[in-house]
């Protein structure tokens, strides 16, 4: 979704980098390729392309992600 | 096997639900209803294929018949039905009612197990949801494939809406699993969750429910095939999802279809005020004072609703409702001009406060439609929407009062 862009500055998201044991299933479920494993911890390499579905943090195995989006 | 039964059989199979009390033997593949309690007998004997009139000769009042359903396979926890990967006609129109926002709410199949192919103890399970155009699309795109789909209530919401609104959920999923005895059926412990379901589902805890694990597959049916083949990996390609003309397009007949009701209601505020004028108020006037604001009214909505979508990245500004604004002075401005080309009488007699209202009018609600339409996208983060909300309602609010006002000055 590089072609299609939404207002930037605005997604919650937020990731502990202390509790991210590196197992990349965030890298799994996010539909916009929102992060990448890199020294084997999850870092967000694009934050305005986040969409705040909540894959990623649903599936956190030790709930270093979280997001809390607004109403729509 | 009972695929060796399919060529003869053209009508339509019945699907079987959990509890039907059904014991008859198709071909040389005995199939039976462990479930069954009363082991009532449905045809005296045996029969070597189901003809083609069983629906109507052999129906079981209060059971649904599903046209997608060729025939059983028995397994070691009961007959699960075997469905067509091929779109009948009847299936086809009603993709294209339900693309048009006709009862897309009760589009629906039941939940539970299914089969397609010739799938054994070995082979992958697919989770979906049972709405029935995301079942259609899943099944459609499986052909060859030996697979088993295990179909969650979603309520007839597609994956990705139900994960967001929590039907397509762990829950859901781990209660399908022990409910279709999938243990029984497959030898090996894991299964295929579309990437989008990954919203309502924590792989983790379906692991610890159900000791199944979960696999995030991608996120289009299309590519279930080459994830399988690739041993169940998916490129990057496969996980990101997109929205081209084709994908945005396909979503416009429920746009316009959601819009026709406040549309209706807007068109009599239209002609009620519209018959303002000298004598308080007047039938006349509003009808030939309204022609105008309504065609203006319905173009609105087309550009909204469909121009607007269609051309999304092409028009300048991320935001949807500035996007709209733009589509939307095109449109009236376009209007205008038609309005001068085949009535010049008509376009002078509202002067030229009617036509500064019949513009801000048109723009106002193509801004907001456009806006609208950040619901049906699959980029737009909530709080993205909700700023883009808050900076730009009061704008569209404005416009639409100053644009009525002027338009009652019009007439004096």
């Amino acid at each position: 979704m590089r072609d299609l862009r939404y207002i930037e500055d605005v997604s919650t998201l937020v990731i502990d980098q202390e509790k991210c044991i590196g197992c990349s299933l965030c890298t799994v479920v996010c539909p916009h390729g929102v992060f990448e494993m890199k020294e084997r911890k999850a870092v967000i390499v694009d934050l305005d392309g986040c969409m705040e579905c909540g894959a990623c943090v649903n599936n956190c195995p030790v709930y270093a992600l979280n997001v809390t989006p607004g109403v729509g | 096997m009972f695929a060796d039964d399919k060529k003869e059989f053209h009508g339509e199979a019945i699907q079987i639900l959990p509890s039907m009390p059904l014991n008859f033997n198709v071909g040389n593949n005995s199939v039976v209803s462990n479930r069954s309690s009363s082991n009532a007998s449905l045809c005296c004997g045996t029969v070597s294929f189901i003809p083609p009139d069983f629906k109507e000769k052999y129906a079981v009042p209060g059971y649904k018949m599903e046209c997608f359903v060729t025939g059983f396979v028995q397994t070691d926890a009961g007959q699960v039905p075997l469905v067509s990967t091929n779109m009948n006609l009847r299936d086809i129109f009603a993709t294209a009612i339900v693309r048009a926002g006709i009862t897309r709410n009760q589009y629906r199949i039941s939940p539970g197990l299914y089969a397609t192919g010739e799938p054994d103890k070995n082979s992958e399970v697919l989770v979906t949801a049972n709405f029935k155009l995301t079942f259609d699309v899943l099944r459609s795109s499986l052909k060859g494939q030996n697979l088993w789909i295990l179909v969650l209530d979603t309520k007839g919401v597609n994956v990705w809406c139900a994960a967001g609104k929590g039907t397509f959920s762990t829950c859901e999923l781990v209660n399908r699993i022990h409910a279709s005895e999938l243990e029984k059926i497959v030898s090996h412990r894991r299964i295929i969750v579309p990437q989008l379901g990954a919203t309502g589902i924590r792989a983790e805890e379906v692991k610890k429910q159900s000791g199944f694990r979960v696999i995030y597959g991608p996120i289009r049916a299309e590519d279930i095939g080459r994830f399988i083949e690739n041993g169940r990996k998916a490129d990057s390609a496969m996980r990101q999802v997109s929205f081209n003309f084709y994908e945005r397009l396909i979503l416009t007949p429920i746009e316009v279809n959601c819009a026709l009701k406040p549309a209706l209601i807007t068109a009599i505020v239209i002609f009620m005020i519209s018959g303002i004028g000298h004598d308080l108020f007047s039938f006349q006037a509003a009808l030939m004072r309204g022609i105008m604001p309504l065609g203006f009214l319905l173009a609105a909505i087309v550009t909204g609703a469909v121009i607007t979508p269609a051309l999304l990245p092409f028009i300048p500004f991320k935001s949807f409702a500035p996007k709209g604004i733009i589509t939307g002075s095109i449109a009236s401005a376009y209007g205008l001009w038609f309005a001068h080309l085949f009535s010049p009488e008509l376009l002078s007699s509202i002067g030229k406060s009617g036509m500064v209202a019949v513009f801000l009018f048109t723009t106002a609600v193509t801004s907001f439609l456009s806006m609208n339409f950040t619901g049906a996208t699959p980029f737009t983060s909530p709080s993205g929407v909700e700023k883009e909300m808050k900076c730009f309602m009061p704008f569209q609010i404005i416009a639409i009062v100053i644009a009525s006002i002027l338009w009652i000055s019009s007439a004096f």
